[in-house]
């Protein structure tokens, strides 16, 4: 496949038109209707999630928040892939995958509300905390990849970030040693054309991103991100492959940042209504829900309902976590080292006197 | 004259040096046609077109290494760090090249490079948004570090930045960007680097502090003159080279002397303000000079941020305890 999809040749994997029409059915990935109507429900799930989260923001109940809409066939067909042992190395706008590993909504919440537990992500087997600082992820894939070879474990790790990202000195040192070490590394670019304000043609003179791979002596493939099909084919066939020849893959995802780059951006001063639309036919929920149609697996009325019973349990959640989180003054100390050193410790008695003090005066 | 808070007056700043001096360039992160996230480089590229106010790819080790090419042919880069938390990949070029290139070649390179660099905490931002680290880079022989707290100091520093033939980590106190307007003129003037400002008088206690954290002492004067103390502020305005002369002249006066800062409190740059107090004016005191920084963690995450920002009253507490000690 990678031969087939040579990013050389600029050639992008595709399953699936705008209108939702298979184009290319031997590469089909296999799925009972079962499992073909549960990847479009993730999907509907990551949006639903995401916009309520925009929304609560803009009630400012959440602080800034990175929007996945349009984007989220990546995260949810990776999340498809990945095993209990594998491993999850996030960027920050990759959601499907991060439930599938087992982060949960209230992490969610906990994080986008500006507490640390909601980096731990306590439940989620092999999953780092996302990563603010751009690129730098990457490095700890390949690290985690050599432990995965040098423990020999039947583990893949798969890293996640943008187009932006790959300007990164840290982007070309990770490929650089996964290529060399030979480690079971996926490396996602989810390239959705802007990074914040900068479009893609000022992040890079290659004609894609997949190509980058090339001069790491990794293989590489550019797979339409906004066509979950496609996505599932290219992460299994980089799956299996990561983990049968121990080696490093970059996958280069093509998508659009439909929101803003958070919730303090404003993308109007940077980009046309025009090109937003003509992103919006390629829409990756509008083409899976016109495949399903067609096939009559999926209706607007078993939408509706669907989405109703999401946002009423997100809600449900929310409040939950609003009313039970709390921040005291030693999680924010407490946790810098594993073994508090003394002077730390004083610094906080001393501070503690001072509340006192403080509360004495009230 | 014209009211400017600091975002603007970095702008003007900006403006005036690309307007006379056609070896300056501007770039970094989104700076060039957007105009910066907080909007700092706003309608600079228009102006001055996309040869001198650009955006880079997004890599701030590309940013810094390209301006030390850039400085060693004859421009005069303004570099941009899209928040402090951001600049460690850009740590080697500065600390490996920008600061060390002048003394490796003799002088024969100078590097009239300015970083400016959105720091501080105080507005309920992600990880690594929040940081003052300013002590890291004022540790560095080879930089000048300097904060201004004012809108015309921020005009009149970057100025003498731009103009300086040393690099100079400018660092911009982004909690109070747009919180302070000012008359500020639009003719071109400078404020000079190495410079500590007396911004209020007073005869018990020195404290000496800088950026976002003078507005906090300055509401914790008001409480302290309610309590019948006379505070002088020192506003440090360059943190490197030090100011010692007009730190050490108030505490002989006083004979005390606080520091505040936002920056974790161990090895920072209050401490090297309570070595001046130590070498150049110990039989003066009348207490123990003390620092008000933050506990030596990482800046929490928005919710338990307030735990860690130094408050006004907290100022004045530690003031009442250094009189009354
Ligand atoms: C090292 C570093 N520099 C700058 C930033 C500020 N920043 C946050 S997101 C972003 C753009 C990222 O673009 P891209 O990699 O394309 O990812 P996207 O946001 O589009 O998902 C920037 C510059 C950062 N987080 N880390
Ligand atoms: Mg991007």
């Amino acid at each position: 496949m990678f031969d087939q999809f040579d990013p050389a040749e600029d050639k992008m994997l595709q399953v699936i038109d705008n209108n939702g029409k298979v184009i290319s059915k031997e590469l089909m990935p296999k799925l009972s209707d079962e499992e073909t109507l549960k990847l479009y429900k993730d999907m509907l799930f990551v949006r639903t999630l995401d916009h309520m989260i925009v929304s609560y923001q803009r009630q400012g109940r959440v602080y800034t928040y990175p929007p996945n809409y349009g984007q989220e066939a990546i995260g949810v067909a990776a999340g498809a892939v990945l095993r209990h042992d594998d491993w999850l190395v996030p960027a920050f706008r990759e959601l499907g995958a991060w439930l599938a590993k087992g982060a949960t909504m209230k992490d969610v919440f906990m994080f986008n509300m500006g507490f640390e537990e909601g980096t731990k992500f306590a439940g989620a087997n092999h999953m780092l905390p996302s990563s603010v600082p751009i690129a730098s992820q990457l490095l700890h894939a390949s690290g985690i990849g050599y432990a995965i070879k040098y423990q020999k474990k039947d583990e893949v790790a798969m890293a996640f970030v943008g187009d932006g990202g790959t300007s990164e000195g840290d982007f070309h040192e990770a490929l650089n040693f996964a290529g060399v070490w030979k480690v079971p590394v996926i490396f996602v670019v989810q390239n959705n054309q802007y990074a914040i304000s900068v479009p893609v043609k000022m992040q890079t003179a290659s004609i894609n991103m997949a190509i980058k791979s090339k001069a790491y002596g990794i293989k590489g493939i550019k797979v339409d991100g906004n066509d979950i099909f496609a996505m599932l084919t290219a992460f299994r066939y980089a799956h299996e492959y990561a983990r049968k020849e121990s080696q490093a893959v970059l996958i280069e995802a093509v998508t659009y940042r439909k929101g803003a780059h958070t919730t303090s951006d404003d993308p109007t001063k940077y980009r046309t209504t025009d090109e937003e639309k003509e992103w919006d036919k390629k829409d990756p929920l509008r083409r899976m829900k016109l495949f399903l149609e067609k096939k009559k697996l999926w209706s607007d009325d078993q939408e509706k309902k669907l989405v109703d019973e999401y946002e009423k349990e997100i809600d449900r959640q929310f409040l939950e976590t609003e009313q039970t989180v709390q921040y005291p003054l030693e999680d924010a100390i407490k946790y810098t080292y594993a073994e508090m050193p003394q002077d730390l410790r004083d610094q906080q008695i001393e501070h503690e006197k001072f509340l006192q003090w403080k509360n004495a005066r009230k | 004259m014209k009211a400017m808070n600091i975002v603007s007056a970095v702008n003007d700043a900006l403006d005036i040096k690309l307007t006379e001096d056609k070896s300056v360039v501007v770039y970094g992160e989104d700076v060039g046609f957007e105009g910066g996230v907080f909007r700092v480089t706003e309608g600079l590229q228009k102006k001055h077109g996309v040869e001198r106010v650009f955006d880079s790819p997004l890599a701030e080790s590309g940013i810094a290494g390209t301006a030390v090419g850039m400085a060693a042919a004859g421009l005069r880069p303004v570099i941009e760090m899209q928040f402090c938390g951001f600049i460690y990949p850009a740590f080697n070029q500065i600390i490996s090249h920008i600061s060390r290139f002048h003394n490796r070649s003799r002088g024969k390179f100078k590097m009239p490079i300015v970083i400016r660099l959105p720091y501080g905490g105080g507005i309920n931002a992600l990880e690594h948004h929040s940081e003052s680290m300013e002590a890291i880079f004022a540790h560095i022989p080879g930089l000048k570090v300097v904060v201004p707290s004012t809108p015309h100091d921020a005009k009149g520093l970057l100025i003498s930045a731009i103009e300086s033939d040393d690099p100079v980590l400018f660092l911009e106190p982004k909690r109070i960007y747009r919180a302070i307007k000012q008359e500020v003129s639009e003719e071109k003037f400078s404020v000079p680097i190495g410079k500590a400002k007396v911004l209020s008088q007073g005869t018990d206690v020195t404290v000496v502090a800088y950026g976002a954290m003078i507005r906090e002492v300055q509401k914790a004067i008001v409480m302290a003159k309610e309590a019948g103390y006379s505070v002088e502020l020192i506003d440090l305005r360059t943190i490197y080279p030090l100011d010692k002369e007009t730190i050490a002249a108030s505490v002989k006066k006083t004979g005390r002397l606080i520091f505040v800062g936002e920056e974790p409190r161990s090895f920072g740059v209050g401490s090297e303000i309570m070595a001046v107090a130590n070498e150049e004016a110990f039989l003066h005191l009348e207490a123990p000079p003390k620092r008000v920084a933050a506990f030596d963690v990482i800046v929490p995450y928005p919710r338990g941020e307030h735990h860690y920002m130094i408050t006004p009253e907290k100022i004045f507490y530690e003031i009442e305890r250094t009189i009354k000690f």
